[in-house]
């Protein structure tokens, strides 16, 4: 497979509180032959906090770093922050639809941007760029114990027409790349509900009790990991369980994983290559019953034959029990 | 929720604003509802987002940019990807977010003040420094112990940086500030 190769927008959240994100996705794109270009001297994209200031301004923040992307020898930049994305998108979409705002834009920059960019979802690059047949193929690692939800948070998807990018309502892209793993992925009513987003620290009280209602979802329908791809949805579900327990007396204890570290352990990165250990409600006890593929598929079909034996033994009436250890030895 | 006061009479130029600003037109909206039906924070807004549409259409400046609403939308998109009308509603409470602020006219300090500091951080270092942010937040609002009970599992976990990692272009990102402040003074 020729390689392929991105720009890679990292974001300020995956060189600080989402740094396991961060590892655990270039291991990953590694893995799957994918080539992450730095872009030189990038800067932060704004965000939610620009968007309350004004349209232009914060389109000139995102922009700042698409016209420095235009510069580079791909013009398709990675984008692992779903928030990041929608900005950077949202400022590519107004300057390529708006010739003035594109010029009030740019006057703002050193460096015009004129509007080669395309920008993707990680998730997005794995799953359409890449394929699952691809994800399949690189599996070393079975983790039989995991039973997980795929929380999309409320903008990866949206709005449709920026996102450009699954299905706003329900989307698989997530649910169909764990699966490929082999890994156990089961049906969750609020992939797309809001964690609270960048209220945790202003609003504290509103965030635990959207938190709140997320985690008792994946509960019910029986998960035991949380999958995100979002950097704000991580910490407010894991960094904030606590939080969350504490004021709505709840005594939730799951885990909440990036899909990539998932990823990760099924391409047989250890733990602390993946950076496990920053996730405060620890995924050890899920992690603990991984073994390679091969001795997996060995365990099951033996198990399977195992099944199968009281039926035969039944049938053979003389010495069944001899004729079972014979087999087995 | 309080009962609407639609006694103040229409302000017809702060609808045209608020179409010229966000593109999106107002009147479209037939008030089904939707867009309330699936807003994660309908519970915390003195208007829910229908509502805010709805005193859009009537013109009631004032009582939309001292909403509580604008500034607790958490721009999720919900309102806009299920409108029937495809009426982008995220855009608007934006839009009136920023006319809100522009006005000096802020409900909710705290985001504000949390948001100013993200900024902040953005104009010095180019990128966000998550500590310095947080501790400029604490002191401005006076919540001085605004999420200390995460501190020692940040810490602990090396998640966080003690130092600001300073960019190159840190100043090209200052001057996108200044550039802007000096167009908004003219402007204003
Ligand atoms: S974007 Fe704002 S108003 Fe719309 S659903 Fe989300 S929180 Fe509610
Ligand atoms: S969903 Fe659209 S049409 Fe319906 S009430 Fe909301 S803004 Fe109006």
């Amino acid at each position: 497979m020729a390689e392929k190769e991105y720009a890679y927008y990292s974001g300020c959240s995956l060189e600080g509180t989402a740094k396991e994100y961060d590892t655990s996705l270039r291991l990953v794109m590694k893995t799957l032959g994918v080539k992450l270009a730095e872009i030189p001297d990038w800067s932060c994209c704004g965000s939610t906090p620009a968007h309350t200031v004004d349209h232009v301004f914060a389109a000139a923040l995102a922009a700042r770093n698409l016209a420095i992307i235009e510069k580079m020898n791909t013009h398709t930049v990675t984008v692992p922050c779903p928030s990041c994305l929608t900005v950077l998108k949202k400022a590519h979409i107004g300057m390529t639809t708006d010739e003035s705002f594109k010029n009030e834009v740019n006057a703002l920059l050193d460096e015009p941007y004129e509007g080669k960019v395309t920008a993707k979802s990680s998730l997005q690059v794995i799953y359409e760029d890449i394929g699952l047949e691809a994800i399949a193929d690189r599996v070393t690692h079975a983790l039989p114990d995991l039973k997980v939800v795929a929380y999309y948070g409320c903008i990866l998807n949206r709005p449709p027409d920026i996102a450009q990018f699954d299905d706003p309502e329900n989307p698989v892209a997530m649910d169909k790349v764990i699966s490929a793993l082999g890994i156990e992925v089961l049906d969750y009513a609020f992939k797309t509900e809001c964690c609270g987003a960048a209220f945790g620290v202003p609003k504290r009280a509103m965030v635990n009790e959207l938190t709140h209602k997320i985690l008792s979802m994946a509960i019910d329908v029986g998960a035991n990991c949380i999958a995100v791809a979002c950097p704000l949805c991580q910490q407010n579900l894991d960094l904030r369980q606590e939080q969350v327990n504490q004021t709505m007396g709840s005594s939730f204890n799951i885990p909440v994983l990036y899909f990539t570290q998932i990823m990760g352990l099924a391409y047989g990165y250890s733990p602390d290559d993946l950076e496990m250990d920053k996730l405060v409600v620890g995924a050890d006890h899920l992690i603990r019953s991984r073994i390679p593929v091969e001795e997996y598929r060995k365990m099951k079909e033996a198990e399977a034959a195992a099944a199968k034996k009281p039926a035969k033994a039944k049938e053979m009436k003389e010495e069944p029990k001899e004729t079972a250890k014979a087999e087995e030895n | 929720m309080d009962t609407i006061n639609l006694s103040n009479k229409i302000d017809w130029e702060f609808i045209e604003q608020v179409k010229e600003e966000s593109g999106q037109n107002p009147s479209l909206c037939y008030q089904c509802g939707n867009c309330t039906a699936g807003c994660p924070y309908t519970n915390y807004f003195d208007y829910p987002v229908s509502m805010v549409m709805r005193l859009l259409q009537a013109g009631q400046k004032d009582t939309i940019l001292n909403s509580k609403a604008i500034w607790l939308c958490a721009t999720c998109e919900t309102c806009t990807t299920r409108c029937p009308c495809e009426i982008d509603v995220a855009h608007i409470m934006d839009t009136l977010r920023i006319i809100a602020r522009r006005e000096g006219k802020v409900s909710e300090k705290d985001i504000k003040l949390f948001y100013d500091s993200f900024l902040d951080s953005v104009k010095q270092f180019g990128r966000i420094y998550e500590v310095g942010t947080l501790l400029m937040y604490n002191l401005r609002s006076g919540h001085f112990l605004a999420d200390a009970d995460l501190g020692p599992k940040v810490l602990t976990r090396g998640k966080i940086h003690f130092f600001p990692t300073k960019i190159k272009g840190s100043d090209k990102v200052a001057q996108i500030f200044e550039r802007f402040q000096k167009k908004a003074k003219r402007h204003g």
